[in-house]
């Protein structure tokens, strides 16, 4: 065991030439990396003394075999200096702000007394404000075109592309190329105490080691050789670009050695330039990159650490962990809402370890016997001396589970009833980690239930999602009080449900609960049945002739008996409006002491993302074990309605009669005239602007408006000609699934297609297809869709459909991706702050960022919609009604 | 700095409904401010000598300064700003 110690503190420098040559236990001048009988060559980029890298190895240097050698670094002398590319934009900067004749910093003496005085008290109270200062002191450095001291004039210096940098004086048309000897000149010249006006600290900083004369090499641990199949070696890409790096120094020594002309030297000199530059980055702007033979771009030093799959992204901030597992979701509407399906060869992998004691030893023992194949098995055995049993080797399990005792630990398969945390990407809030009961079942996907598809946003058009087994008791006791699904019927953002009815739940809610709903004895026993309710029905509606009972009165069942509840649902719209009690269509919902007296249960009253819901009053008054009961059972009795009924869509719902469709072509018809008389008026010149427009938009917008009209008219001839307890229809009233303007698109016509908000006009010069005249301004030439889904489209009007729906598509993708880079930004700065035990907000630093949680202490999950109390349902709690 | 104004100007600053009232506290005040919070005056949230209100009442860089704030559903909340240079 090596020592404990404690970090005080890290600190960032540049590394020096001396501590290059320091640290380096050799320094490599051989291009050619291994000797003819494959051994490592001495002095090259492989040598030994680099570190052990093959078990068994010994490292001459340290002493320790592969597992403790830690690898040590070597180093290149450089032949000629070579400019540091990720530090160019400082160079440049100090090239700029400083005297290239004297090397002083270009401010005024008694400036710099006044600057330097100043600084000095800004570092230790205001380090932001210091640097801030800073930067204003080297702007104010680099305007100077007189040196202050010297009185030499200055030149301007300019950076060309990656690390040349050329130098032009004002008076002379001349371009001088610094190259980096002179750099390096520049810089050594700077004195300390100018730096430190700059903000660097001399230190740990001088600027001439922005200039490599030195180069290190890295150990080998870091860049292993691979041995494929064959038994040939190919090196990591940094090893390469190493050899490239010592392959060129050495030759540019020795022509320097030998004398070689100036052209001959100054090129190679590019390119051992060019070979530090992609070894530390491999993406900078203005060169090639450095490629592998095949083609594929070398991965370097930058490229390691940059990125989604970079080492801060992809290895730091996010890793790939144990204990987890992936597949496809699909639904399951007989699992609870806190329950998620796990398929058996899942839950044979991933473990659960659990403690022998006295009073599960022969439950343990049962799933040691079963052993790592046999669901509920266990895999590994951990004796109370740390020794880990893996149960797939071991021949005789019986003997193990024999010997288990208190004190061991069996990692055991996962069951039912465990908890689990599941997960679907986008994380974009705390819904999308929720902790579910597992369920083990037969198949291969991950089955949940559909109510908690909005908070995933889930759906089962392929989608996957994640597992997590928390290992430890604490997270188990965590995820089951704070993460379980039912915590998180009420959304933190406003308050409201966000788990509720969707879709068919809708659907059949409605279908039971409509008046014309009335159920036989064994109808309504095996409805219970569905709900898994063992209960005594209440008295029938109606007795005589026949024992009838009311949808209404099966809901009544799952409701707290002294629930009251009023208002609207969603069908109250249009001719169904009731805005009170005195309601002929059943649309005004009134629950008084657990009874649903009147009105249909719709989305309104049992939807997800509803405000003041039913559902919203049940968990909040009764708490979310009720709300959470209520949908597992009542839920579950819907779809069983709607499977006894045979709800479904089929094409006759929204096929509309012949006499219909004559008078939606008829008014569609007169809405083209009226276009054409419109493009007349516009020819003519008669046309009235609309105010702030040009003609021609005036134009458009008056067509649009006249076709959307048309359309608006058609849908509502179509819709009103629909069977009002036809399937379509009912799940657009309800709120179940579409609205008017899909069942319009449907029965009647797809109306006018846009891009960008405009009729559709590009393509061809005054048209945007060629089946159409030019300059050709009616409806139907720019993307007026004249037919309906069911009728079915022509050539040109599914073009322009399909342009219109391309537009959509590309909105998506922009809008996902401009927000996902917000999110991360956001979370990156605010992730760390915390309201603390005085309610204030504060950093990880503890400094003040809110005095109070959001300035008002307020919980915005229990203040739903931003209202804090609403005085009128505690008064109808209170009274029952109002 | 983007030409002084008046104080005078800088006065109206404070009579508008949206700005709302500030004080420079006290030494002894902002001691016992910084005790109740334990923290330094730097973990106050800055307010720049520079701003128009600070400027208006005169704030100076150092100063702790105490804004009281309406607010719709809080009614009132007394919030603190340490006035920095710049
Ligand atoms: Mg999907
Ligand atoms: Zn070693
Ligand atoms: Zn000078
Ligand atoms: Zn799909």
């Amino acid at each position: 065991m090596s020592e404990e110690k404690i970090v005080s503190g890290i600190k960032f420098g540049i590394l020096s030439p001396d501590e290059i040559r320091k640290m380096s236990v050799v320094q490599v001048t051989s291009p050619e990396t291994y000797e003819e009988d494959g051994t490592p060559r001495a002095h090259s980029v492989m040598d030994y003394r680099l570190g052990a890298i093959e078990p068994g190895q010994v490292c001459p240097v340290c002493g320790n075999t592969i597992k403790g050698c830690p690898g040590h670094f070597g180093h290149i002398e450089l032949a000629v200096p070579i400019i540091n590319v990720l530090f160019v934009k400082h160079i440049h900067e100090l090239l700029k702000a400083t005297c290239p004749k004297c090397g002083r910093l270009k401010i005024s003496p008694q400036a710099f007394e006044r600057y330097r005085k100043y600084l000095a008290k800004l570092k230790d109270r205001y380090p932001y404000l210091a640097r801030l200062f800073t930067e204003y002191i080297k702007r104010q450095a680099m305007k100077a075109t007189v040196c202050p001291y010297c009185g030499a004039k200055q030149p301007k210096i300019k950076l060309e592309k990656p690390t040349t940098f050329i130098e032009q004086y004002p008076d002379s048309k001349d371009t001088i190329r610094l190259n980096a000897r002179e750099v390096r000149k520049r810089l050594e010249a700077i004195p300390n105490e100018d730096l430190e006006l700059l903000g660097y600290d001399p230190r740990d900083a001088r600027p001439e080691w922005m200039v490599f004369t030195a180069f290190p090499v890295p150990p080998t641990s870091i860049r292993p050789s691979i041995l494929i199949e064959t038994g040939i070696r190919s090196e990591d890409d940094l090893t390469h670009k190493l050899v490239d790096i010592v392959r060129t120094n050495e030759r540019l020594r020795e022509h320097i050695a030998s004398g070689a002309p100036e052209i001959i030297i100054d090129d190679l000199w590019e390119l051992l330039q060019y070979h530090v530059t992609t070894y530390l980055d491999n993406e900078v702007p203005g060169i090639p990159p450095a490629k592998h033979r095949s083609g594929r771009p070398l991965k370097t030093l930058a490229q390691r650490l940059r990125g989604k799959e970079g080492r801060f992204r992809g290895n730091l901030s996010g890793k790939r962990v144990d204990y987890s597992a992936r597949t496809v979701i699909s639904p399951d509407p007989y699992l609870s809402i806190n329950e998620v399906g796990v398929p058996i060869d899942v839950a044979k992998i991933l473990t659960v370890p659990e403690r022998v004691n006295e009073w599960n030893i022969d439950e343990l023992r049962r799933y040691v016997i079963n052993g790592p194949f046999k669901w509920p098995g266990a895999n590994y055995v951990v004796t109370p001396d740390g020794r880990r049993i893996d149960l797939r080797y071991v021949r005789d399990r019986k003997s193990v589970a024999e010997s288990l005792a208190p004190g061991y630990i069996v990692e055991r398969h996962l069951k039912d009833g465990d908890i689990v945390l599941f997960n679907r990407q986008p994380s974009l809030h705390r819904m999308s980690m929720m902790g579910h009961v597992v369920k083990v079942l037969p198949g291969r996907t991950f089955r949940l239930h559909l109510s908690v598809c909005p908070p995933y946003n889930a759906d089962f058009d392929g989608d996957e999602m994640n597992l997590h087994v928390p290992q430890t008791e604490d997270a188990r006791a965590e995820a089951r009080t704070l993460l379980k699904v039912q915590n998180h019927i009420l959304t933190p953002r406003y308050g409201g449900v966000i788990i509720g009815a969707i879709q068919d739940y809708i659907s059949g809610a409605y279908v039971l609960t409509i008046k014309s709903t009335l159920l036989e004895k064994e109808e309504v026993i095996e409805l219970l049945a569905a709900a898994g309710v063992v209960k005594e029905p209440p008295e029938p509606a109606i007795l005589s002739p026949r024992k009838l009972w009311t949808g209404k009165q099966i809901v009544s069942m799952f409701l707290p008996e002294d629930f009251n509840f009023h208002g609207k649902a969603n069908i109250s719209s249009g001719p169904l409006r009731c805005d009170d009690i005195n309601c002929f269509w059943d649309s005004y919902v009134v629950v008084r002491q657990g009874k649903l007296l009147l009105g249909v249960l719709d989305k309104k009253t049992i939807g997800a993302e509803q405000q003041d819901s039913v559902l919203y009053w049940l968990a909040k008054e009764y708490g979310v074990e009720v709300a959470a009961a209520f949908m597992d059972k009542l839920f579950r009795l819907f779809i069983r309605v709607l499977e006894r009924k045979g709800f479904t869509l089929r094409l006759d719902d929204v096929a509309v009669s012949e006499d219909v469709q004559t008078q939606i072509l008829n008014l569609l018809s007169e809405a083209f005239e009226k276009v054409r008389n419109l493009v007349e008026q516009y020819s003519r010149g008669t046309l009235e602007v609309v105010p702030g427009r040009s003609l021609e938009e005036s134009l458009e917008i008056r067509i649009l408006e006249v076709l959307a009209e048309a359309r608006d008219k058609a849908g509502e001839v179509a819709v009103s000609s629909l069977n009002p307890f036809n399937y379509a229809f009912i799940m657009a009233r309800t709120g179940a699934r579409g609205n008017v303007l899909n069942l319009t698109q449907m029965a009647a016509t797809l109306g006018q297609m846009t891009v960008r908000g405009e009729r559709i006009w590009r393509g061809y010069m005054g048209r945007p297809l060629p089946h159409f005249k030019r300059d050709d301004l009616g409806a139907i030439a720019r993307g007026f869709v004249v037919n309906s889904f069911f009728r079915g489209l022509s050539v040109t009007e599914m073009f322009m459909h399909a342009a219109g729906g391309r537009e959509g598509l590309v909105d998506t993708a922009v809008r996902t991706s401009q927000s996902g880079y917000m999110q991360r930004r956001l979370v990156n700065a605010l992730m760390d702050l915390y309201i603390a035990y005085d309610n204030t907000v504060r950093d990880s630093s503890g400094s003040i960022i809110q005095f109070a949680y959001g300035e008002d202490m307020a919980d915005p999950s229990k203040a739903p919609h931003g209202k804090i109390v609403n005085v009128e349902r505690i008064v109808e709690r209170v009274l029952g009604e109002i | 700095m983007p030409g002084k104004r008046s104080l005078q100007d800088l006065s109206k600053v404070l009579e508008h409904e949206l700005v709302p009232k500030h004080e420079v506290l006290s030494v002894e005040e902002g001691l016992e401010i910084l005790r109740r919070y334990g923290i330094k005056p730097e973990q106050l949230p800055w307010l720049r000598a520079s701003d128009p209100v600070a400027r208006a009442i005169g704030a100076k860089p150092g100063d702790i300064v105490r804004i009281y704030r309406r607010s719709p559903t809080a009614g009132e909340i007394v919030v603190y700003r340490y006035v920095v240079p710049g």
